[in-house]
């Protein structure tokens, strides 16, 4: 059985003319590219950061130029600190000092500094990777909040109160409708019953002027049903609809959180969408869970209401105390925070007490307008939101299970007659200045379009980090040491090879990663340990194959058959664990994916290295030689 | 190197026993000791301080307990100068960490204490993350068993499967009778372990078939002896260097990732016992023969199908 056909070997020197086991120059001119490549975009991960401090606009209106950049350096010097250097981009301007202590000092100066001024200044570790190697695309790997430090949050939109609201909303605006167009439906009948409005009428022919007045609601699918013996209309959002609504409350949410987040002052803050009601929120190196919550977490909200008439129907009205009185407000809402453009605390010049500056957008300012200039003479009420998010303990089938709820409090902080129609800007006044300060940060930032709860959350220390880093690394260099003496005294010469193949496997793997952008956690440097250990399994395999073959064959032979029957073992074994490390990375968040990504990195890299690289060694020495014997 | 000549399947039934009495102390311990989850798992919150030396952990315990934190476990975390404190999840008014609430009267009592690490799980979370974590584990075994299915046979399959289901009970029987805590490395490590193993499995399985299809003559309980032997070699090397890069993380990698370095040693151990025993004995067990690898399609792919 010498010279059957291999289909699945390659590299083998199977052409008459050449001789056994060489490769062709151009092989190990492509294996030698990829190593250098891979060295080099691993190396960016050698250089140490520079403590530094990142300047970027808080708003899309600020802009940063470079003059500005050199008044902040300016000004650092001036106050002796050692500035190493400064980088201009287009979006940041970035600071260089010298000591962990200089970049805490010079965050102070200049967050004093850029105070007014809408920028936000974070600490940041800059990068010192040559820039010739930037340029070409090198970046090291990103690290994770176990080894940076930093809060981790997952925060859970709460969707069905979302939706009861829009479709709360809903039914008012199509009791103004009606209302407009003199459609009278059955009085004191609830319209909303869970996900549904229902409008009885008494007879069909006006239920079927309402159904005309009421086409502009076309995101519903309308039915016409009896209730109760009246003909009633009855419109249900739709699957699409409701998706739709879904996503657009998670992308004002996340919009609103990136705009808290940058009050934060965190260099690379995460916040992303995951999966269809949650939401991430990392952000590396802050210490101060309690902080961050405090202003993630809040949700604050203002509503524009018209004070309620006499005549009022009672449904549409709400009652809530004020000043010591019952004040009766309308259900419906004018403007509320969402239609903010810009918010400013401030003191009101003749009381001194204070109070919110307040600049509507184009919409809001033309219903704020439509709506008092009509009413002049009569109330309006600004009703504060705040929601505070409760854990309730609750037995359910005899297991105690906990449900979060949002508890809302609702208060008038003001109810004035109107004197006048109002337009675009105004302020607000009766709270205090905590409030006052609250209101307008959170309204700047925008409100959250549907309320949020901590579901999880992991604050890791900064010397916590800075250990998981260590002793990370440790357990990588102890481990790849053994390894690599053990492959040498069991192998000798071809513990050399696979030696070197398990080294280039090692600077290939970080190259991916880097390239990848792949974040690195603790559970991914053990995936690095586990890969280093489990990498020589296909050398093992190739190695003791070729011990094998030496018995029944000579020398090349040997080496070839080895090589060719390890290939099918070594594909069949890697590609299960690769299904693995797949579902791995599908189950896995944070520090697990991380594990996952760099088992499946090892898994690709180890199958290069340990056949193509040991072999072009083998080849490279033993190849096209007359062996007698061979020592494996 | 001179040819190993092991007896391994004339042991099959001792083997049998040993992994039957593993099993029925894992399943036991499961079902009488349950497993000590993790806050991943349960809920709840935990704070991780170190001080500048020395502390008493039951001085702390009682710290807090006057303080208002009643069913809080507080324990050393590696070294005695760091505690870790968990507690169950509970109704708070403010939805927040009582980590930060436990560790401001901690700083209030001992300015020098640090903070390690905080976290708050909701009770919600962990349930979904033991769902998905079972559900994972699920189907990596079902993945495995259809791509070995579809390049072996259905004895195979059921073999490879029975390994992996084997080394995962036996590794989650450990954490179980020794109550190490179970977190989200720990699936990790399980889903690594079955990666694991089904390596070995997969390269006993390729020079089993591989025999069946060259060697003519013999029972398969000598195919399959060959077999093992002949992978020997590899099977102890690689397992050696896997445990040893394990060793050092378990020794070196600290407290934090100590849980998933115990179980992938062991997993190692008992998935390099069970590719000997468990897989072959399965085949025994299922009736493997020759003609059952001797499947015509077989040959257009594989190098072995052109053996004479």
């Amino acid at each position: 059985m010498a010279d059957e056909h291999l289909p699945l070997s390659f590299g083998g020197a199977r052409s008459a003319t050449r001789q056994p086991n060489t490769f062709r120059p151009w092989q190990y001119v492509a294996i030698i590219f990829a190593v250098v490549v891979g060295a080099l975009y691993a190396a960016p991960n050698l250089f140490q950061p520079d403590p530094a401090l990142q300047i970027r606009p808080a708003t899309q209106d600020a802009r940063l130029d470079e003059d500005m950049l050199l008044g902040a350096e300016r000004l650092l010097r001036a106050q002796g600190i050692n500035v190493t250097g400064t980088q201009f981009t287009e979006s940041m301007g970035l600071v260089r000092v010298d000591s962990d202590e200089a970049q805490l000092k010079a965050r102070h100066i200049l967050a004093t500094h850029f105070a007014e001024r809408d920028y936000v200044v974070a600490l940041n570790r800059a990068s010192t990777t040559p820039q010739w190697l930037e340029d070409l695309g090198g970046q090291p790997m990103s690290l994770g909040l176990d080894l940076s430090g930093g809060v981790h949050f997952l925060l859970q939109v709460d969707m069905d109160k979302y939706l009861d609201t829009v479709v709360r909303n809903t039914a008012e605006s199509m009791q103004d409708v009606l209302r407009e167009q003199r459609v009278r439906a059955v009085r004191g009948r609830e319209w909303v019953n869970g996900r549904d409005i229902e409008i009885s009428f008494n007879d069909e022919t006006t239920r079927d002027k309402a159904r005309a007045a009421l086409k502009d609601f076309e995101d519903f699918q309308i039915r016409n049903q009896d209730f109760a013996g009246n003909p009633s209309l009855q419109y249900r959002l739709s699957t699409d609809r409701i998706r739709t609504l879904e996503d657009r409350a998670i992308d004002q949410n996340l919009t609103s959180l990136r705009n808290r987040v940058n009050e934060l002052g965190v260099s690379e803050p995460q916040v992303q969408r995951l999966g269809r009601s949650r939401i991430v929120v990392d952000l590396p190196g802050i210490q101060d869970s309690a902080r961050a919550k405090d202003i993630l977490n809040k949700f604050a909200n203002m509503e524009f209401r018209l004070a309620a008439q006499p005549n009022t129907p009672k449904f549409q009205r709400e009652t809530y105390p004020y000043e010591g009185r019952k004040q009766d407000i309308l259900r419906r809402i004018i403007v509320t925070g969402n239609n903010v453009q810009d918010a400013q605390q401030a003191f009101d010049p003749e009381t001194s007490q204070p109070n919110v500056l307040i600049e509507l957008d184009n919409d809001g300012g033309n219903r704020m307008h439509d709506a008092t200039k009509d009413n002049i003479g009569r109330q309006m009420a600004i009703l504060f939101i705040e929601q505070k998010p409760i854990i309730h303990q609750v037995m359910r089938d005899g297991e105690l299970v906990e449900e979060f709820e949002t508890h809302e409090e609702k208060r008038l902080i003001s109810v004035a007659t109107i004197r006048g129609a109002l337009g675009f800007r105004f302020e607000i006044t009766g709270l205090s200045l905590q409030e006052a300060q609250d209101l307008a940060l959170l309204l700047r930032a925008g409100a959250l379009a549907a309320p949020m709860y901590i579901v999880e959350e992991r604050t890791v220390g900064a010397s916590l980090g800075d250990d998981n880093i260590e002793r990370g690394w440790q357990s990588v260099g102890i481990g790849f040491v053994i390894v690599l003496g053990f492959m040498l005294f069991y192998y000798r010469m071809f513990g050399l090879f696979a030696d070197i193949a398990l080294s280039i496997n090692l600077i290939l793997m970080v190259a991916i990663m880097s390239v990848l952008g792949a974040t690195l956690t603790l559970p991914g440097i053990a995936g690095i340990v586990l890969t280093v250990g489990m990498a020589v399994d296909a050398n093992v395999l190739i190695f003791s194959r070729i011990r094998e073959e030496l018995k029944d064959r000579p020398p090349q032979q040997a080496i070839q058959a080895g090589f060719d029957r390890a290939l099918l073992t070594i594909t069949d074994a890697n590609v299960t664990t690769f299904f693995v490390a797949i579902i791995l990375l599908s189950i896995g968040s944070g520090p697990v994916r991380g594990f996952a990504v760099t088992l499946s990195v090892g898994i690709v890299t180890s199958m290069f290295t340990a056949i193509m690289v040991t072999r072009a060694q083998v080849n490279l020495f033993y190849g096209g030689r007359n062996l007698e014997a061979l020592k494996v | 190197m001179k040819q190993l000549n092991i007896d391994f399947m004339g042991k099959r039934y001792v083997a049998s026993i040993l992994s039957a009495v593993l099993l029925v102390v894992s399943v036991g311990s499961l079902v009488f000791n349950g497993l000590n989850w993790g806050l991943d798992f349960t809920g709840g919150s935990l704070v991780e301080v170190s001080y500048e030396s020395r502390v008493e952990a039951e001085e702390i315990r009682q710290f807090l307990e006057a303080e208002g934190f009643e069913n809080g476990t507080v324990q050393y975390f590696g070294t005695d100068s760091e505690i870790l404190i968990r507690m169950p999840p509970q109704e708070i008014a403010d939805q927040s960490n009582r980590g930060d609430l436990v560790l401001s009267k901690l700083r209030e009592a001992d300015a020098s204490v640090t903070m390690r690490q905080s976290s708050f799980v909701g009770p919600a979370v962990g349930d979904e993350l033991a769902e998905d974590g079972g559900l994972a584990l699920l189907t990596a075994l079902i993945v495995v068993m259809f791509y070995i299915l579809f390049r072996f046979t259905k004895q195979f399959a059921v073999g490879a499967v029975t390994a992996l289901a084997h080394d995962v009970f036996i590794v989650i029987g450990f954490f179980s009778v020794f109550q190490w805590s179970v977190d989200l490395t720990v699936l990790a490590a399980l889903l690594a372990v079955i990666g694991y193993s089904l390596n070995d499995t997969i390269v006993v399985s390729d020079r089993i078939r591989e025999n069946f299809r060259k060697i003519r003559r013999g029972a398969a309980v000598e195919v399959i002896n060959q077999s093992l032997n002949q992978t020997l070699g590899r099977t102890l090397v690689t397992s050696l260097t896997t445990l040893f890069v394990l060793l050092a993380l378990l020794i070196a990698g600290g407290e934090v990732i100590r849980g998933f370095a115990l179980a992938l040693s062991i997993g190692v151990a008992v998935g390099t016992y069970s590719s000997i025993y468990v897989a072959a004995n399965v085949l025994l067990m299922m009736g493997i023969t020759r003609e059952d690898l001797l499947v015509p399609q077989a040959d257009d792919s594989n190098p072995e199908g052109s053996y004479p």
